[in-house]
């Protein structure tokens, strides 16, 4: 075993060690804590920028242990699972940051940062798994660590939010379980592969094929949120907004639509998948669960239910470009993993700051609040554009890809579709801005705090700034390289063109 | 029909009557004694049966057997009827909670 | 150091330490404790010399006295007799740490010599190798369980002991009645000699039906189990433990033994029946563990439901023999860490609440959070959520379902992990609740709380050692030869 085995291990055991270690230290271990979580997330950003370039230079990174008689629990780096590691990596530094000055002088502090850090674990095994199995192990943990972070609030509204999430998660867990055992039984493997391992199967097997495809996406629907299975996200948003921000734009919901692609490309086959018919269905689900997030998310108040059906709305965005099944299409949904985790986590940062420093949870609250706080509302200007996909922010990227890709696919429809979303996208954003920049201030902010002479504190201003910026950057950037378009090229060549 | 054969079936017989009075009886100290009814339509069996067909000498290893079944009979009796003892002290009468209802 | 491991015969050493032990604490209560944590110290150590000398040597075979069976007994152990004796004694330890603290000198005195009575008949049951031997064991573990149910006195736990002797002796006397049956017809009661002689006769399907009633009445499968919720709730929390987790495998055992050499191979529709009472165990436990309001009842019915899933191997195995086994047999293993680190975390809360009403949980949960994790690894195995050892049976279950195209036993080990779900989570979601703080409290040593914790992470930890654990119980091939695995 060399050193190249050994790395993807010490990327899980980079989150999974402080996650362990924190569970244990009394509340009052402040600087302890936060040391923990930031060297954690540290070094973990480091394993990842190693294996990037290692990648990049041909290494081949793979852990491998038995599980099961014939079944291994497999790590490993390859450029999909890259770019969502990467992309969760980073994030969760970022998030830390966030949380530990959001969540100053809080209850229960060390319990949130032990299954925060265990969540992010579990984010970065769903991202590292080399096989179904794999995939499901960490898919199962993350359920299970983030139910805590759900209920971390204690209150009755926290607690039915949590069973919501149990009942809808357990659920998908046991198709999801279902499905691939089923699938075991007719392979014998559950190696992820490029175009997918089932092209030898023979013709007998298609019925139950598409059965176990549709086990699958359910049982990942549930954690992406397609309509009808995404009743948990807008109750989950009673979190604290730093649970909020990782459910949306780094875990739950994006291990849900990984999971989606990697099941389309790494199961199935692309070209397979089409041939059994069953991705155009899928497009029209996702077709309709953005429409229908959209048309949600206009009739919300609540600021942060307003952004969570945004997310449904969203990350559907990704099943559909991995549904139209072509090479152009599958850039823009993949690139689209990153770019959505990014501008939406800005937003949830955002309405965090509002609420935690001017006791904002309204949108009809926010009248004039950008002359309050104006770094913090530039940061959710970024990302609102971002969200509806005017350039030069990064969702512009991801759309216009969507769009090439479903015109070259001979799709007309998703057009319209994306038009529609779009134009909806600005109908529940503009006006949320309008208020802000330019209408007056009322005479008082529902529950005002200061800090010094700053808009709010640096812990809670920073990670907003810093994910707008790079929303921004990845927009105007896209052509360079290691950009996230690069490597969603990259993967979508991988997919299409090498034989 | 052979003696061992009629033996046989009185142990059957004993086993049935001790299983009726052990699920219609509500007193334990009943219960008890069906138990042992029970035990000893099977002990019967044994000692019956020992006698297999086409062997002119009956086979010793089924004696054993019930000795050792016998042993343990008793050792379970005495720990049933001290259960039953204290029980009784606890509650002032010799059935099961569940029972004393009715 | 090899040679002379393998000079001691570890099954003698296994059987005769025990009991030594037991009369030691018997005729010296004051150290009874010492002795006691000893004994089962020294047999987890004797374990792991029977281990090690199996995985070198293959089967082991020992004649008692050096007279051969059929008027001597024999000990014999093979992979499966191992795997039962190895989560005896890894089970019983951590319940023994657990009671070293739990049990005040009084209890103390009653309760190490029971245990390891127990203990020397649960050893001596997976280490027999005739029908009658097992009978006896049987029954001294019968015996040794009613003993220790009855521990806590009071009217609940001795009505649930009375009830509990009741079935466990008319169990015993149904079993003897097939042995007799079964002796006249073949004239052995060696198992591995009566394996070459059976053939189908009214006589057998006779002593199959009344050994099999008599075992399940003691495994407590469903409808069989109404002895089963009183006495595991009543009972001090290391003696639910311990009924739950290693009393109940012990008449499984059996029946398995019985049902792999002797009758399995005679076909008839009784394994389908098995497989309907598994699945009503799964359905109607899980359904009852989801009403109760007491949490010692909940855990109580949730052995009840996990008690079906090793029935469900048995329709199975027809044409996925190995596959559906090894479920059973890590199904077994898992359930046995799992429910144990379930009932002593439930003692816990118990000890420091004063009271197990599942509604008022919370400030309890709250306060005890090593506790509150026990239960909630333990969980993660119930419900076969990933990793965990009942994830591995609960996969291995549903690949030998999904091959034969089973999908009324699929759609049951699915349906029950998720009602799993509910019952644990409406226990864990306590945890996380706004309690206010009070003072009725009273402290839980340390011990206990990581004998509970420690338990159920192995639970967890059985999630990534299927393979060298499975590759041992393939010892001595108690499953038959593999079939064609997918």
């Amino acid at each position: 075993m060399n050193w190249d085995a050994w790395i993807p291990l010490l990327v899980i055991a980079s989150s999974l060690l402080p996650g362990l270690i924190i569970f244990f230290l009394a509340e009052d271990r402040k600087r302890l804590r936060t040391t923990l979580n930031l060297a954690g997330a540290l070094v973990k950003l480091a394993l990842v920028c190693w294996m990037l370039w290692g990648v990049y230079h041909e290494h081949h990174y793979e852990t491998r242990l038995t599980l099961l008689p014939d079944l291994e629990l497999v790590l490993r780096a390859g450029p999909l699972s890259l770019l969502f590691l990467t992309l969760s990596t980073i994030l969760w530094l970022v998030t830390t940051v966030y949380a530990i000055g959001y969540l100053e002088d809080s209850p229960h502090r060390s319990r949130f940062f032990g299954f925060f850090s265990l969540c992010v674990t579990a984010t970065v095994g769903v991202a590292l798994s080399g096989n179904l199995i794999t995939f499901l192990l960490f898919y199962e943990l993350l359920t299970l660590s983030t139910y805590p972070l759900v209920v971390h609030r204690g209150t009755e509204v926290a607690r039915r939010a949590g069973q919501s999430y149990l009942v809808h998660t357990i659920f998908g867990g046991a198709l999801l379980l279902l499905g691939t055992v089923w699938l075991y039984t007719l392979t014998g493997t559950l190696e992820f592969t490029p175009r997918g391992f089932l092209n030898d199967l023979g013709e007998e097997h298609r019925p139950a094929l598409v059965i176990i495809f549709a086990l699958l996406i359910a049982g990942l629907g549930v954690k992406a949120a397609l309509v009808p299975l995404h009743g948990w996200l807008p109750q989950a948003m009673v979190a604290p907004a730093p649970v909020s921000a990782l459910l949306h734009a780094v875990a739950v919901v994006k291990a849900g639509a990984f999971g989606i692609v990697r099941v389309i490309y790494d199961v199935f086959g692309v070209d397979f998948a089409a041939g059994l018919g069953v991705t155009e269905p899928l497009a029209w689900l996702a077709a309709t669960t953005i429409i229908y997030g959209s048309l949600r998310a206009l009739f919300q108040d609540d600021l942060k239910r307003r952004l969570a059906f945004s997310t449904i709305s969203q990350v559907s965005y990704i099943t559909l470009g991995v549904a139209i099944a072509g090479p152009i299409a599958t850039i823009g949904g993949v690139v689209h993993l990153v770019h959505q985790g990014l501008m939406k986590i800005t937003l949830f940062f955002c309405a965090g700051n509002l609420a935690e420093t001017l006791g904002i949870h309204k949108v009809s609250e926010m009248s004039g609040v950008g002359r309050r706080m104006p770094w913090t509302m530039t940061a959710f200007t970024i990302g609102a554009f971002g969200m509806i996909g005017a350039p030069p922010v990064a969702g512009f990227i991801s759309k216009w890809y969507l769009g090439l890709g479903a015109l070259e696919a001979g799709q007309e429809w998703v057009i319209f579709v994306l038009a529609g979303s779009s134009l909806l996208n600005a109908a529940y954003f503009l006006p949320i801005l309008h208020r802000a920049w330019f209408q007056e201030p009322q005479d008082a902010w529902p529950e005002e705090h200061h800090f010094g002479n700053k808009e709010t504190a640096w812990a809670l201003l920073l990670p907003p700034l810093v994910t707008a910026l790079m929303a921004l950057g990845m927009g105007m950037l896209a052509s360079a390289p290691f950009s996230p378009l690069g490597w969603a090229q990259f993967i979508s060549q991988r997919e299409f063109y090498r034989p | 029909m052979s003696a061992a054969f009629l033996f046989a079936l009185v142990g059957v017989g004993l086993f049935s009557l001790g299983l009726y009075a052990l699920i219609v009886h509500a007193h334990l100290l009943r219960k008890i004694l069906a138990i042992n009814v029970m035990g000893s339509g099977v002990f019967l069996v044994l000692v019956a049966l020992a006698k297999r067909t086409g062997e002119s000498q009956p086979d010793a290893v089924p004696h054993a057997l019930v000795i050792t079944g016998i042993v343990v009979a008793v050792s379970a009796t005495a720990l049933a009827l001290t259960l039953m003892l204290k029980l009784t002290a606890e509650t002032g009468r010799a059935e099961l909670p569940e029972d004393q209802g009715k | 150091m090899g040679a002379l491991l393998s000079e001691i015969s570890w099954g003698v050493v296994l059987i005769l330490l025990p009991l030594a032990g037991g009369i030691a604490c018997f005729l010296f209560p004051r150290a009874a404790k010492v002795l006691g944590l000893v004994s089962v110290f020294a047999v987890l150590l004797s374990v792991s010399g029977l281990g090690w000398n199996i995985k070198v040597n293959g089967i082991y075979r020992h004649a008692i006295g050096g007279w051969n069976a059929p008027l001597g007994i024999d000990l014999y152990a093979d992979g499966l007799s191992l795997l039962m004796l190895a989560a005896t004694a890894l089970v019983g330890f951590g319940i023994s740490v657990y009671s070293a603290d739990y049990f005040e000198r009084e209890d103390a005195a009653r309760f190490w010599p029971i245990w390891l009575l127990l203990l020397a008949a649960l050893n001596a049951l997976f280490l027999s190798a005739d029908v009658f031997n097992l009978y006896v064991t049987l029954e001294l573990m019968g015996l040794a369980a009613v003993a220790l149910a009855a521990l806590a006195g009071g009217r609940d736990a001795l009505g649930g002991a009375m009830r509990y002797l009741l079935a466990s002796l008319l169990g015993s006397l149904a079993y003897l009645f097939g042995v007799a049956l079964l002796y006249h017809g073949f004239g052995s009661m060696d198992i591995a000699m009566l394996a070459v002689r059976v053939e189908a006769s009214p006589a057998v399907w006779a002593a199959l039906g009344l050994m099999s009633v008599g075992l399940l009445l003691k495994t407590a499968l469903f409808p069989l189990h109404f002895w089963l919720p009183p006495a595991h709730a009543s009972a001090p929390a290391p003696v639910s433990a311990l009924l739950s987790a290693l009393v109940v495998k012990g008449s499984f055992y059996i029946l398995l033994r019985l049902w792999l050499e002797i009758f399995g191979p005679l076909g008839g529709g009784v394994d389908t029946l098995f497989g309907l009472l598994g699945t009503g165990a799964i359905l109607w436990g899980s359904l009852q563990a989801l009403r109760q309001t007491r949490l010692k009842l909940l855990v109580a019915y949730s052995t009840v439901a996990q008690i079906g899933y090793f029935f469900i191997s048995f329709p199975l195995a027809a044409s996925a023999g190995v596959t559906a086994w090894s479920a059973a047999a890590y199904l077994v293993l898992s359930h046995a860490l799992a429910k144990a680190a379930m009932f002593l975390a439930t003692g816990n809360v118990l000890r420091f609440g004063g009271h197990d009403r599942i509604a008022d949980l919370d400030r309890v949960v709250q306060r005890l959070p090593l506790t509150a994790c026990a239960f909630a690894l333990a969980g993660v195995s119930i419900m076969g959520l990933p990793p965990s050892g009942g994830f591995v049976g609960k996969w291995l279950l549903l690949q030998a379902a999904l091959t034969q195209d089973r999908w009324d036993l699929v759609s049951v080990i699915i349906l029950g992990g998720v009602l799993a779900a509910g019952y644990v989570f409406k226990v864990i979601g306590h945890a996380f609740t706004l309690a206010d703080i009070s003072h009725e409290s009273r402290e839980v040593p340390a011990k206990m709380e990581w004998a509970a914790l420690l338990l159920a992470f192995g639970a967890i930890l059985l999630g990534f050692l299927a393979s060298p654990v499975l590759s041992l119980v393939g010892i001595g091939v108690p499953f038959g030869v593999s079939e064609v695995s997918p």
